[in-house]
């Protein structure tokens, strides 16, 4: 795609160029955004890693198995995948400029991650309620910091859609809002691929 | 101009490397007493040479050339855009490659012949049955038991010499390394974790052993004497330790294992059953007599 | 709760050295202070600097910062070789233990954090956008707030030497010595927190620059034009971007460990330490390229210049720069085969390790035939790569000689490891940073340094870096290990001693550097650079006025080679040709600086447990983030007259 770019850029003159710098500026913030989002995979990488290496260490506490409920956690995948859904149409909605409709999509996926949110948090909240909390093991460790770490994110997106949503509100569809709605869906996607990785290999490897 | 000062300099430097060269008599690890040692010496000294082929041509290439092209001399030749050859990038795409691919020869096979976890190749003149020497890494003290003696010392080995020596390596205190210069190669030692290092000393004498990977305040002081000694004066040196007032009881491991600097050479005359494995298992499961043992003990410091 | 955390008066040591040293630093900041009010310069620092997104202006502070680092992480040098000197037998030198710990620490954390990659990202800062003809990096206001989060994890470090401890856990504070039970102090935390926040800078500048060079450069730029210093500055900014997250995330653990008592890296509970040391290493063995991949730009920018002809082998340097950059990632367990992993696995690390002296030898070759029928000026910069291609040599052989795990194993923690990484850090990183500097100085400020003092500078180093590391390579060979702050050999004492005489040598080049720095200054006048190309050099940055102006190019300039003004001088061609257009560019803002202060406080608080504070300053810092997102009005024009009356200035000046 860069090379494509550094191309059509080369073949324009100096005018065009400088003509264009709004725009390359939108591309510019989505490329850099995707440039952090490897960059946070890899932050991820190191935690599923680490999951991976301490999983068995249970210092005598309970298992994976012991501990998880799986239908729970399949409703919580659920409402997060739907979100994304809801996501992809709020972009749609805005792509074709229908305000409305964007607003109730919005609506929609802040509700759905946030009831991802909740359900996180009661499960973590019942983990420590029976006291298996992260200082009892290494393998608990790991659980809470990987399946935390990505519930803060989604709660840190949460926060951001509603400051995009007010600034939709006040400055309407425009080339700097749909840049900002771009790079958060963007976000919200990777977030969603995150989540399916760690549901497999938390939850799901456990039961087959 | 320059490289006058330089050759000044290089001059200057030239008594510098001549006392190294006089210490070098107390170079420990040129002075092996072990194959292990011996081979490491062997192989640094191979990878030097095979490196110096090119380093000391880059070295008298770069003074040569600064030398020769300095602006002054107008008389050099000057080719302000020639920037390219195949020949010539060809040549040191190459001789690297060649110079690594032996390494990677040495390196490959000499990863396997001495491997820390493998006992050594030795000679037949070498009693085969290993001595067996469990090492734990304590703040700032090591702590050596001989499980067949069932004799423990603290910061001093006696081994027999021409009889091949097993460590079990492993720690009560932060991450180490043991290491004995003149017998070979260092291991790390890690709670809960074992390591393992077979040697052999094949010369009678006294020699230092270190400890290597930093490990908090008392760490400098943390080192030991090796005895490498005939059967018979080992025989001896076990009943000498065994007539030791001192016993390694959990109890008084629990004491020993308690920070402290600069710790005197100290026999036990016997040995907790199994203190080894519990030191290593102590760390992989809660409970159990040693960690209840050792969180009264912490209790009583606090009160 | 303590409406304090774990702060108490008895936080500030009593060590006469380290009341002397704080004392000596709030001095300082006082004079500072004081002589800003009596200039009445606040404003100026206020709207030139502290609120800048310029990336000359952020390049200029983190070259300044670094190089008050760098003082500061020698004076911690100078101190160990001086108490080693004293230190033998029934000597125990002038330094407790623990102190000593502290000081080692210290000096590793603010050589490479603080000192190192401030340099690299100050001269990449200036140079990049210069080079690929951009008028600013693509996001300029990440750029500042970079700088800002570098700024503050540097002060946090250094409050510690006057609030609290400095970790006294080495300068990668291995666990489990530096978990809760074995580091019970808060140097660990102030660690942990300056280098997370620090880092999170560095990861920002690192996508700031990746993103620059792939999508800001000039027409007909494409990426086999790019000068070598920015194609070293791209790769580098590759491993940031792939690199920092793993630091991130093992430091993370670690706090987790110190702050909530989870089990990752602890003894019991089931943690594993040697995981730790995998993901550090992980990170820390392209943290080793990330510093020196720049200097190897700087030196083939150098080379070219002061040899007069065109870098040699331009292609096979570029493919050299990239395979180190990816062979950086295949290598981190070579820094730990006495954990005992196996041959096979050994021999794999090792292997690859050596491989990496393939393209760097390559590279070296490439540099040695450049000189070779070309017309070298000696100027400083020159010397500096001279000296650099003799002791990287020798830093680059004892580097694969540890690169064989068997060797390693008799090696490893020795003093012979200490003489290798000063060996190309100092002989490699250093020197070529050095000759960044001076090469590049008259264009960020218009005037050159004093050569005369620049060479003397040049010899203290050079011959210093000899005489204080050449003696540890034997004292490893004698079984000295790292760290220690005793020992009782008399044939160790020797060399140490000459070792100590040698960081003098060394001290004294900073001296001189500060004596160079001044006189330069004050004669700025008379070395003003008032062509721009003061050198004679070859790539775009030569083709402005000298300092350039605040948007660079008043016309984007088309390039076509390699070498653009280096080509254009010999067709007499111009970049600078009116009609002018207007130009846009970012406002200033002072948000960057705002968030600064907040992560300050927020880590400050953090380190010592006085959990109200933390809370409140990271909801201002999300706050301010927020302010950032409602401001819609983030850049303006220069107007055409104005462009043309600043390039007529330039002119003139010419």
């Amino acid at each position: 795609m860069t090379t494509e770019m550094n191309t059509a850029i080369a073949n324009t003159t100096n005018m065009q160029y400088v003509s264009h710098h709004h725009h390359n500026q939108s591309d510019t913030n989505v490329y850099g955004f995707w440039v952090y989002i490897m960059s946070d995979c890899i932050l991820f990488a190191c935690l599923f890693a680490t999951f991976a290496v301490l999983h068995n260490n249970t210092y005598g506490g309970p298992s994976a198995k012991e501990l998880f409920s799986l239908p729970f956690v399949f409703v919580e995948t659920m409402a997060l995948l739907t979100s994304s859904f809801t996501c992809g149409l709020m972009m749609l909605a805005l792509h074709h400029n229908k305000r409305k409709l964007a607003f109730i999509t919005l609506a929609l996926t802040f509700l759905l991650g946030a009831s991802f949110v909740f359900m996180e948090l009661k499960e973590f909240h019942s983990l420590v309620a029976e006291g298996h909390d992260w200082q009892r093991s290494a393998f608990l460790s790991s659980f809470f910091t990987l399946v935390g770490t990505h519930g803060l994110h989604v709660s840190l997106g949460l926060l951001w859609l509603i400051v995009l949503a007010i600034q939709l509100g006040i400055h309407g569809i425009n080339n700097t809002t749909m840049t900002k709605m771009r790079t958060f869906s963007l976000f919200w996607h990777f977030l969603d691929i995150i989540w399916i990785l760690l549901f497999t290999i938390v939850y799901l490897v456990e039961f087959i | 101009m320059d490289y006058k000062r330089l050759i000044n300099i290089l001059k200057w430097l030239g008594p510098v490397i001549l006392l190294f060269l006089l210490t070098g008599c107390k170079v420990v690890m040129f002075d092996p007493v072990g194959p292990v040692a011996s081979e490491q010496r062997w192989i640094i000294s191979l990878s030097i040479i095979l490196m110096l082929l090119v380093v000391i041509p880059v070295i008298v290439l770069t003074l040569f050339f600064a030398r020769k092209y300095r602006a002054s001399n107008t008389k050099a030749k000057y080719t302000p855009e020639w920037s390219h050859s195949y020949l010539l990038e060809f040549i040191w795409w190459t001789i690297p490659c060649i110079i690594i691919i032996i390494l990677a020869v040495i390196t490959w096979i000499s990863s396997h012949d001495l491997d820390p976890y493998r006992p050594i190749k030795a000679k037949d003149t070498i009693q085969k049955t290993p001595l067996i020497i469990q090492v734990v890494s304590l703040d700032w003290k090591w702590l050596f038991i001989y499980p067949e003696q069932n004799i423990a010392s603290v910061n001093y080995l006696e081994i027999p010499k021409d009889q091949l020596v097993e460590f079990n390596v492993t720690s009560d205190a932060p991450m180490n390394s043991f290491w004995i210069p003149q017998l070979g190669s260092q291991i790390m030692t890690m709670q809960g974790m074992q390591t393992k290092l077979n040697t052999v000393g094949t010369r009678l004498g006294k020699f230092e052993g270190y400890s290597a990977l930093y490990s908090g305040s008392g760490f400098s002081g943390m080192k030991f004497n090796i005895n490498v000694v005939e059967k018979d004066k080992f025989e001896q040196w076990v009943s000498h330790a065994k007539a030791s007032p001192l016993s390694l009881t959990l109890d008084n491991y629990v004491r020993l294992a308690q920070p402290s600097h600069w710790d005197p050479v100290t026999y036990y005359s016997k040995v907790e059953e199994n203190l080894y494995s519990d030191i290593i298992m102590h760390y992989m499961l809660p409970g159990g007599k040693l960690n209840t043992l050792k969180d009264q003990y912490n209790k009583q410091l606090q009160n | 709760m303590q409406l304090l955390g774990k702060l108490t008066l008895s936080a500030i040591p009593h060590d006469p050295i380290i009341i002397g040293a704080s004392a000596f630093m709030g001095l300082m900041v006082l004079l500072i202070v004081s002589s800003l009010f009596y200039f009445r310069k606040w404003t100026w620092l206020w709207t030139e600097w502290l609120t800048t997104v310029d990336h000359k202006k952020i390049g200029v502070m983190y070259i300044i910062s670094a190089l008050i680092m760098l003082v500061r992480g020698l004076t911690d040098g100078v101190l160990m070789r001086t108490h080693l000197m004293f230190s033998e037998g029934s000597m125990h030198g002038y330094l407790p233990p623990s102190h000593y710990d502290q000081i080692f620490t210290a000096h590793g954390v603010i050589m490479i954090f603080f000192m190192a990659m401030p340099l690299m990202f100050g001269l990449i800062n200036i140079l990049v956008p210069l080079q690929i003809g951009a008028r600013d990096v693509a996001f300029p206001f990440l750029n500042a707030m970079s700088f800002w989060l570098f700024a503050i994890s540097a002060i946090l470090v250094n409050v510690s030497l006057v609030i609290g401890e400095f970790a006294g856990a080495g300068w990668l504070a291995y666990p489990p010595l530096s978990e809760l039970a074995y580091s019970p102090g808060v140097g660990v935390d102030y660690y942990i927190w300056s280098l997370q926040i620090s880092g999170a800078g560095t990861l920002l500048a690192g996508i700031n620059f990746l993103v620059t060079i792939f999508r800001m450069r000039c027409p007909g730029m494409t990426l086999m034009k790019m000068p070598i210093f920015t194609w070293s500055a791209l790769c580098t900014m590759a491993l940031v971007v792939l690199a920092f997250p793993i630091l991130t995330a093992s430091l993370g653990m670690l706090l987790l460990d110190r702050l909530l008592g989870m089990h990752f890296f602890t003894a019991d509970g089931g943690g594993n330490m040697m995981m730790y040391i995998n993901l550090i290493w992980a990170w820390g063995h392209p943290e080793v390229y990330i510093l020196i991949l720049p200097a190897f730009g700087i030196f083939s920018e150098v080379v070219a210049t002061f040899c007069q002809k065109r870098l040699f082998g331009y292609v096979a340097m570029v493919y050299a720069t990239a395979c180190i950059t990816i062979l950086s990632f295949i290598v981190w367990l070579h820094h730990f085969f006495t954990m005992g992993a196996g041959p096979v696995v050994n021999a794999f690390f090792g292997i690859t390790t050596m491989i990496i002296a393939i393209p760097t030898g390559v590279k070296i070759f490439n540099w040695l035939f450049t000189m070779y029928r070309g017309r070298i000026i000696f100027a400083t910069p020159m010397m500096w790569t001279i000296g650099f291609l003799v002791t990287f040599a020798v830093g680059g052989m004892t580097g694969v000689l540890m690169a064989v795990p068997v060797v390693d194993f008799q090696l490893h923690n020795s003093l012979f490891l200490v003489a290798h990484f000063h060996n190309v850090i100092i002989g490699g990183v250093v020197f070529g940073y050095f000759a960044g500097l001076i090469y590049w100085f008259p264009k960020i400020f218009g005037f050159k340094l004093n050569e005369k003092l620049g060479k003397k500078v040049f010899w203290c180093w050079f011959v210093g870096f000899y005489v204080a590391f050449m003696p540890l390579y034997p004292l490893g060979f004698m079984g000295m290990t790292r760290r220690l702050n005793h020992y009782d050999n008399p044939a160790w004492h020797l060399l140490l001693t000459i070792a100590a005489v040698g960081t003098f040598i060394i001290v004294c080049g900073v001296i001189f550097q500060a004596a160079q720095l001044i006189t330069s200054i004050k004669k700025r006048k008379q070395e003003r650079d008032v062509t721009g190309d003061p050198w004679n050099g070859r790539t775009l940055e030569w083709s402005m006025s000298s300092p350039p102006p605040v948007y660079n190019f008043a016309h984007v300039p088309r390039v076509d080679s390699v070498d653009p003004y280096w080509k254009a001088k010999q067709e007499d061609d111009s970049f600078d040709t009116p009609p002018y257009e207007a130009i846009h560019m970012p406002k200033n803002s002072s948000i960057p600086f705002i968030i600064g202060i907040f992560l300050f406080i927020f880590g400050f608080s953090m380190v010592w447990h006085i959990f109200w504070l933390a809370g409140l300053t990271f909801a201002a810092f999300i706050i301010a983030l927020m302010c950032r997102g409602f401001d819609y009005d983030r850049d303006y024009y220069i107007q055409a007259d104005e462009v043309k009356s600043t390039q007529a200035a330039g002119v003139l000046q010419q």
